[in-house]
This record gives structure tokens, C-alpha cells and sequence, in this order.
């Protein structure tokens, strides 16, 4: 049987891209943080843009906390939601413009999350990568890892355990 | 003598990222404190339901548990988060001041052991509760 054509390059970007902006730009506090997404194939690289307001403590300086841990819970939220609708974007079971439909798409909800500070954030860019350890059908268990200006010497990781939006009970 | 109450609250309210969050300590001394954080919808995590990112109320906890450390009287000054842990009860009520209150159970020389709650304005029902362990350093 003749193999179909791969779809144009400048096609598949457009398609996903359009899915990622419309997964990531209508999210208030991920643009009150200024976190922006690196996509590289089906990996994510999630960017914190640093910005004097994220500084916890001013002496040292350093960034705060609870910056650094929503910003890997951002990046373990959007990678799960990545992963789980890419699949169905790819099968054309939904549009860019279905994501922001109440109705058609759900995000997966955090269930508890851990986080490790293993070193001071320093008041520069910080990068984030969340590698999914198990998605079932109810929960997902992420582990998440921030570095700096070295990849090899995490600041911070993380661990945290997710909820996946279940289906209606129609069945959708 | 030092107050430590009033280093706490000038050392919390010069957060810069505690005044972005629009963060204001209502209570503090003996190794607790209280925090609120009032609704924004920049703080917003989606925005078809209008609920508060749970990242924003990790960031309120986390600061009102430094607060309580710092507050304890065997702390000799600052602190650092080195492992904190939410549990998310609830969506937070869109529109609703969410309320921290931290409490510094125990402290050594080296680590201080923190849980803490976060409310909105029915409180029933917790929206989220922490537990962590902090450092514990000199001023």
C-alpha cells in the first residue's frame, strides 16, 4: 500500500502552535509571570523572563519561593495538557479554537504538589522542563526540573500529582 | 530588645513579589502569621472560570510560612524555603480574598518545621493546606 505524503512543514508548525498559543496565551497569570514556551517537536521548554517584581528576598537578591514553584506547577500543567492534546489535535478531533470552549476542553487539575529548593534563584531567566512519570486515565504523577545558567545544577525541582479531565458522562 | 514583629512585617511588606501579589500581613508573632491575598484577575489560572492559579496561592503560603519562622522566638532572624508541599482541597471562589494562616510548629538550630491553610471566605473548607521545612539563619 503507497505511504501518504508528509504534510508540508510550515502545515504541522502552524497546527501546532496555534494549539500551544491557544493552550498558554488565554491564561492570565502564566502572562502576569511572563512565562513563555519553547517548543521543540513534542517537548516543551518552559522560559521564566526575569522581572525586579518575581525577587523573594532583596538583600541577596533572589527570586521568591513561590515564584519558582508556580512556575515549575505552569510548566507541569501546560506539558500534561500539551501531551494529553496534541494527540487529538493531530487526528484533527479538535481546532486550535476549540481550547478556549469550556465544553470541549478541560485542563488537568493539581492534586498536591512538592517542591525542592535546592539553591537560591538567581534575579536572571530560569528554564523548566516536566517529564510526565505516568498519565492514567484519572491521575498523572509530573516531575518537574529548573535551572539556570547550567542545565547540570537544578535550582529547584519538583513533584506533583494531577487530576485529568475527565469525560462527560455522555461519553464527549 | 529586638522586635521581631516589626523586622517581620517590614522584612514581608519590602517583597517585591509580595507587593505584585498585593500580599498584607494581618497578623504575626510567636511563630504564626496570617496573610491575605485579595482577588485579581491577573492571578487568574483559567480564564473560563475566572479561579485563581493554585501557583498564586503557593506563592501566598509560602510567604506567610517565612513570616511564621521568622516570627518564632527561638529564630534568630531569616529563612529559606527548602521543601514545601500543597495539597489542593478546592477551587478557590473567583472574586474572594484568599486568607493564609501559618503556624512554625517546631524549630531547631538549623530547621523550622511550618503547616499552613489557605481560606477564601467560606471556611468550611480549606482551599489548600502546606507543610514544609525551612532553614534557619542569622540576621
Amino acid at each position: 500500500m503507497a505511504r501518504t505524503r508528509p504534510e508540508p512543514v510550515q502545515v504541522v508548525k502552524q497546527r501546532r502552535d496555534a494549539a500551544l498559543n491557544a493552550i498558554v496565551d488565554g491564561v492570565p497569570y502564566i502572562r502576569f509571570l511572563d512565562i513563555g514556551f519553547d517548543r521543540r517537536g513534542d517537548e516543551l521548554t518552559s522560559v521564566l523572563n526575569f522581572d525586579q517584581k518575581l525577587i523573594g528576598n532583596p538583600l541577596l537578591p533572589a527570586l521568591h519561593g513561590g515564584v519558582t514553584a508556580a512556575f515549575l506547577e505552569v510548566t507541569a500543567v501546560i506539558t500534561l495538557s500539551w501531551e494529553f492534546l496534541l494527540p487529538k489535535i493531530e487526528s484533527g478531533e479538535l481546532n486550535a479554537s476549540d481550547i478556549a470552549d469550556y465544553e470541549k476542553v478541560r485542563f488537568p487539575k493539581t492534586v498536591d504538589f512538592t517542591v525542592d529548593y535546592l539553591r537560591s534563584g538567581l534575579p536572571r531567566d530560569a528554564y523548566a522542563r516536566a517529564f510526565i512519570s505516568r498519565a492514567g486515565r484519572r491521575y498523572a504523577s509530573v516531575r518537574v526540573e529548573a535551572w539556570q545558567d547550567n542545565h547540570a545544577k537544578l535550582f529547584a525541582q519538583a513533584s506533583g500529582h494531577f487530576l485529568m479531565p475527565q469525560p462527560n458522562v455522555d461519553g464527549k | 530588645m529586638v522586635d521581631k514583629a516589626a523586622i517581620a512585617r517590614q522584612f514581608i511588606e519590602a517583597i517585591p513579589h509580595a507587593r505584585a501579589l498585593g500580599l498584607k500581613l494581618t497578623s504575626i508573632g510567636n511563630g504564626e502569621a496570617g496573610i491575605t491575598m485579595p482577588y485579581s484577575k491577573e492571578l487568574v489560572g483559567d480564564p473560563r472560570t475566572g479561579v485563581i492559579h493554585g501557583g498564586a496561592v503557593f506563592a501566598a503560603l509560602d510567604t506567610c510560612c517565612g513570616a511564621a519562622v521568622m516570627s518564632h522566638p527561638s529564630a534568630p532572624g531569616g529563612t529559606a524555603t527548602i521543601d514545601l508541599r500543597i495539597d489542593y482541597m478546592r477551587a478557590a471562589t473567583p472574586g474572594q480574598t484568599i486568607t493564609t494562616q501559618a503556624t512554625c510548629y517546631h524549630i531547631t538550630r538549623n530547621v523550622a518545621f511550618v503547616r499552613a491553610t489557605a481560606m477564601d471566605e467560606d471556611e468550611g473548607l480549606p482551599v489548600a493546606t502546606a507543610a514544609g521545612s525551612f532553614t534557619v539563619e542569622g540576621l
